[in-house]
């Protein structure tokens, strides 16, 4: 059976096509693209993808403007009926900032772009994005962020955590995030926002395949339902 | 009629723009300087009939992100 994806493309994203690619490598069937000022989306969509990037700009707050487009609201209405949402980096901001996930997403701690390979502990395998992984494992995947410092109120965190919501963690403290928090799920496991890009380690030329389980868990899951 | 939105960061949150421009105030010999936030103010000129139920949606729907911050309305003063 197809797996039918989606990708979202706002103006700014500039890690649409990686992450269409990685849906296409992994799944062997070609993303939808899809453009912001559409009101609707492909009709039997398995998954969404909010790509990385710097849409609008990142003018008013990163995500923000996004959030509000046309198409978010088709993305919100897909995310409340249980369809899947992976935001990736901008897309997480713009999953937040949407309220598909709690929390917001700040300026680094040390105010500087961070881009390398960041090592991440997964901290569930409970979930359709992660289930290839092994709880507790350590894999390596690159961040690229100015606003990667994930922030909620302390009720909101010991939620995350008493839920088994926290996806993944960084190991090295990259940006100032709450408890480390790189990835969280929503309280029903089909939306997942991390500031790292799994869509860029699927491959052992692009330095690692870290990331390739992601997609392959997706795949398998909604595949086999 | 011209208004102007305040937007800050909800004390408690991590200002890291305030924090380096702190360090900076610092570095330039002004003493006794106990904290700097940073926050954005936005200039909206709007029909005189814009209710204030209106702009308090403006501001909670986008201006601000009411997890992390704060906003005030100031109606200014027509030129």
């Amino acid at each position: 059976m197809a797996f039918r994806a989606a990708v979202i493309t706002f103006p700014g994203s500039n890690c649409d096509r990686d992450m269409a690619v990685a849906l296409e490598k992994v799944s062997g069937s070609a993303a939808l693209r899809v453009w912001h000022g559409d009101s609707d989306l492909p009709s039997g969509l398995d998954f969404i993808a909010v790509p990385g990037g710097f849409s609008y700009g990142d003018y008013l707050r990163c995500g923000a403007i996004a959030s509000r487009s046309p198409i978010m609201r088709a993305v919100v209405a897909a995310a409340n009926r249980g369809v899947p949402v992976l935001g990736v980096c901008n897309g997480f901001q713009v999953l937040t900032e949407a309220g598909l996930l709690p929390g917001a997403l700040m300026r680094n701690a040390q105010l500087t772009f961070t881009c390398r390979a960041a090592p991440l502990r997964v901290e569930t395998s409970q979930s359709l994005f992660t289930a290839g992984y092994e709880a507790g494992q350590t894999i390596s995947l690159p961040v690229a962020h100015h606003d990667g410092n994930y922030f909620a109120d302390a009720e909101t965190l010991a939620r995350l955590e008493g839920e088994g919501r926290v996806a993944f963690r960084y190991l090295d403290a990259c940006n100032g995030s709450q408890h480390d928090i790189a990835g969280i799920l929503n309280d029903s496991g089909t939306v997942l926002g991390m500031m790292p890009h799994p869509e860029r380690a699927i491959e052992p030329e692009l330095g690692g395949t870290d990331g390739r389980a992601l997609f392959e868990s997706a795949v398998n899951a909604l595949v086999a339902a | 009629m011209k208004v102007r939105v305040h937007v800050s960061l909800k004390p408690g949150v991590l200002d890291p723009q305030g924090r380096a421009v702190h360090h900076a105030l610092e570095g330039l010999g002004f003493a006794g300087i106990e904290d700097v936030r940073i926050g954005r103010e936005i200039d909206l000129e709007v029909a005189d009939e814009t209710t204030d139920a209106a702009l308090d949606e403006m501001c909670r729907k986008l201006l601000a992100n009411m997890v992390i911050e704060n906003y005030r309305i100031e109606k200014l003063e027509a030129a």
